[in-house]
């Protein structure tokens, strides 16, 4: 039986909110032990959920996505219970402890020199006042890989500018790319894209250091500006702005040639997206629709006309749309070759034969929260099959097993750290 | 010779457009020796796609293909032919890593199923990527980037309630795939070295949007533990203020501080003595929408005085999550952003010297680097088939039967 590829390395993870985690669950998947570091002392906003000790009034008025634990009910640990959390604590294990107490740096020294990777995604001056550098950190153990996931640099004058994803998409120029064209920008959703794009090239980044350190020995500090980052993705705007000055727009969801959008279809609250290319594109079409009489209007007779008449054309193809489901207009345009699919919601993504097919989903326990059906891994590898080895991780629930197995430490020193406030599985009552 | 941080892996690459190439961007740009392998006479689709110079087409300055191909070698063949098969063959030997975007089914038909593959090189990592995977009933269905996001991703609460959902900007889900890709990639890549296994990876674009941290994933789970759907929220709703795109002198600035966060807002706009009044901060008060108008009201002014870059400085002097909404000018000229190096300017035989995006990430010891500018369509032929021990008139008769 093969080992999983990243068996036998140890990621410490001191990382917040969405992209650091994202990535640390990348590198778990592939087999790393990720080892996660929080502290008992401390919530971060948005990290382990909303709140600590929610009463279920509080509950009951947050998003499903953030804060609709299983029933809407806190249980006993609400912290280990939360959708935004769980979505990326996967393959993962669970320690805490608490740098600012006393001791607190003595125990991370002891787990950098048995590990192989630290990654942190703070603002730069938070891990200045930690004392947590690179320097620290080869101190310890010469050839560490370190990955810090900085917002927009550790140095210079943003190094320490507060931002989520959604800040950094605006500053590097994906906002004014994407949203309804005819609306101003406060119609914007926020959305995580950057925070994907991070965790991503973040794996990425620390597999190519471990790559070259098999080769040379050395570790190395890698510097991953979250905005820096991201600006790759919109490369096809930034050449246009360097060819041709030009600032990119955004077209909602239309394409810059093609006819294209987002169609109402049968029911409530349901659309369907297609794309018509070309004249044989437009041929199929017309034939699925059975050859309405509009399809003949000259306006429609060409790609470049049909796009200058998008709307009339969207009127007509809505028209047809709402007579159907949304899987119907896939199944329909589809079989004849035309790009077109629904828009899924989260019920029909659990139900879609397609994900269930290729057994995206996957049946996960968890002592917390239950046993629940979650999303799954984004790729497939066929000798060494990557799976969710071990649910959403609970709040220090792996203590025993890095203190006493991997630091040693005597019964009595773990009692000790326990009245220090450094191990335990429950925040205090007193942080909200 | 600069220490490349995969100064020792070899790829050969038969990518198109944007997701396969931008995977072996990745590779190439962190140092892999990436041999792109594109059709005679016509090469990569993103060729064909823009931006141009003055919008005028030309298959060497594809601003797109420039960007997405830079540090790659390219040779030309008609993998249709025996004698390209017969040189395909030789890379694929020496090849540790085979990344291919095709349509599923075509590696097959050209010869070149993974198990075929394996009896000439056990260790290899083949990548596919592509629409919706190798399996399944959507397989051989086609893709676009609004769909990816339909399908996969969390369109469906993206946009306002009172219209229909809307996509992310350009093509950026594509990259994320990319992206997605060749982290599997390096996995695989591991296994090969350290344990002798090769292996088949699939990616579906489909699935890099729903397995993504893009909401994606948490609103699944959402659902899954209440049984509710995540939607769209009426224009101008959601809890807690300011949150959202406010008009600037010369544009939008952005702030998020709400609720706990609320005190810095305050702060931001200089404590004036309208907030110091008790019921800005009674319980309840981030949920009142009348509140919420004064204080947006109270903002805009504020605002308008100011271009999003002062906004965004005096915002941050408060530690309020914020942003000005920059257009792709307004980066490129950004002084914190050059003087770190962002951007690289590359030199390129047809299409001159240009502005791009640099480095995603810095590796201290081993610095990201542009070797070569994407290659013109076939630019190494002739050095790729010498190497492989081709005789110059042997490129020559490829060259006349139209393999090369």
């Amino acid at each position: 039986m093969p080992k999983l590829p990243l068996e036998g390395i140890r990621v410490l993870d001191i990382t917040v909110v969405w992209a650091g985690p994202y990535c640390t669950q990348f590198l778990g998947d592939l087999g790393a032990e990720v080892i996660r570091i929080e502290s008992l002392n401390t919530f971060v906003p948005l990290g382990r959920g909303p709140m600590a000790h929610p009463t279920e009034e509080t509950l009951r008025e947050m998003s499903p996505w953030t804060g609709g634990t299983p029933d809407r009910q806190p249980g006993a640990r609400a912290w280990n219970r939360y959708p935004i959390f769980n979505a990326h604590a996967r393959n993962k294990l669970g320690m805490t402890l608490d740098f600012l107490r006393p001791g607190g740096m003595d125990i991370f020294k002891r787990l950098l020199k048995i590990s192989d990777v630290l990654v942190e995604n703070n603002p730069t001056e938070t891990m200045e006042r930690l004392g947590i550098s690179y320097q620290l950190l080869q101190g310890q153990n010469p050839g560490i890989i370190m990955l810090r996931m900085p917002a927009y640099g550790n140095d210079g004058a943003y190094q320490n500018h507060r931002a989520y994803g959604l800040h950094i998409e605006g500053v590097i120029g994906h906002t004014l790319q994407r949203g309804y064209a005819d609306m101003d920008p406060s119609a914007n959703t926020s959305v995580l894209m950057s925070d994907a794009a991070a965790g991503t090239q973040g794996a990425f980044a620390v597999m190519a250091a471990l790559h070259h350190r098999k080769r040379t020995g050395r570790g190395q500090l890698i510097e991953l500006s979250q905005a820096e980052n991201t600006m790759s993705f919109l490369g096809q705007s930034f050449m246009d702005h360097s060819m041709n000055g030009r600032n990119a727009a955004t077209l909602g969801n239309r394409h810059p040639y093609a006819v294209q959008g987002c169609y109402p279809c049968k029911g409530e609250d349901r659309w369907a997206t297609i794309t018509i290319f070309d004249d044989n594109d437009w041929t199929a079409f017309k034939q699925a629709l059975g050859n309405p009489d509009w399809c003949r209007e000259e306006k429609f007779s060409d790609s470049i006309s049909r796009y200058h008449y998008h709307d009339d054309l969207d009127r007509h193809i809505g028209e047809w749309t709402q007579r159907f489901d949304s899987y119907e207009v896939m199944q329909l345009l589809q079989n004849v070759g035309i790009a077109a699919g629904p828009v899924m919601d989260q019920r029909d993504a659990y139900a879609d034969p397609h994900l269930n097919q290729r057994e995206f989903f996957e049946v996960v326990h968890q002592e917390d929260t239950g046993t629940h059906v979650y999303p799954g891994i984004a790729y497939k590898m066929s000798e060494t099959p990557i799976k969710t080895r071990r649910g959403p991780v609970r709040l220090g629930e792996d203590n025993e097993y890095v203190y006493k197995t991997l630091l040693n430490c005597t019964d009595e020193e773990y009692s000790e750290l326990e009245a220090q406030g450094h191990i335990g599985m429950d925040y205090p009552e007193e942080i909200p | 010779m600069p220490d490349l941080a995969l100064g020792d892996v070899k790829v050969l690459d038969l990518t198109n457009l944007v997701a396969g190439p931008y995977c072996t961007k990745l590779l190439a740009d962190y140092g892999a020796d990436v041999i792109k392998v594109e059709i005679p006479g016509l090469g990569d689709g993103a060729r064909r796609l823009g931006p141009f110079p003055g919008d005028m087409p030309h298959r060497e300055k594809s601003g797109l293909f420039l960007h997405l191909n830079t540090n790659k070698q390219s040779i030309t063949l008609d993998l249709q032919t025996e004698a390209a098969g017969i040189v395909i063959r030789e890379l694929i030997r020496e090849a540790d890593i085979l990344v291919e975007s095709f349509r599923p089914g075509t590696m097959a038909q050209l010869g070149m199923a993974y198990e075929s593959l394996r009896s000439i090189n056990p260790t290899l990592v083949m990548t596919s990527i592509s629409n919706f995977g190798q399996t399944g009933p959507y397989r051989d269905y086609r893709l676009t980037d609004v769909m990816v996001y339909g399908m996969g991703g969390e369109m469906y609460s993206t946009g306002i309630a009172e219209r229909e959902p809307v996509k992310l900007g350009v093509n950026v889900l594509l990259y994320q795939a990319g992206a997605t890709a060749s982290v599997a990639t390096m996995g695989a890549l591991f296994a090969a070295r350290d344990q002798g296994i090769g292996q088949h990876v699939d990616v579906s674009i489909m699935e890099t949007q729903a397995g993504s941290i893009d909401r994606r994933m948490s609103t699944l789970i959402g659902f899954q533990y209440t049984g509710e759907i995540t939607g769209r929220n009426p224009h101008g709703s959601g809890a807690g203020y300011p949150f959202g795109a406010t008009p600037c002198s010369d544009g939008y600035f952005e702030v998020s501080a709400g609720r706990g966060y609320f005190p810095r807002a305050v702060s931001m706009l200089g404590s004036p003595a309208e907030l110091d009044d008790p019921k800005w901060y009674a319980p309840g008060a981030q949920m009142d929408m009348e509140l919420k108008q004064e204080f947006d009201t109270m903002l805009m002014i504020w605002s308008l005085e100011r271009t999003k870059s002062e906004a965004w400085a005096i915002a941050q002097e408060s530690r309020v999550l914020s942003a000005p909404l920059n257009t792709m000018g307004d980066l490129a000229v950004d002084p914190e952003f050059n003087r770190r190096g962002a951007f690289v300017e590359i030199e390129h035989p047809v299409a001159g010297t240009l502005k791009y995006p640099a480095r995603p990430f810095i590796m201290n010891d081993c610095p990201w680097s542009i070797r070569r500018p994407a290659p013109l369509l076939g630019e190494h032929n002739s050095e790729v088939l010498s190497r492989l021990g081709y005789r110059a008139e042997d490129v020559v008769r490829l060259r006349q039967q139209g393999v090369i």
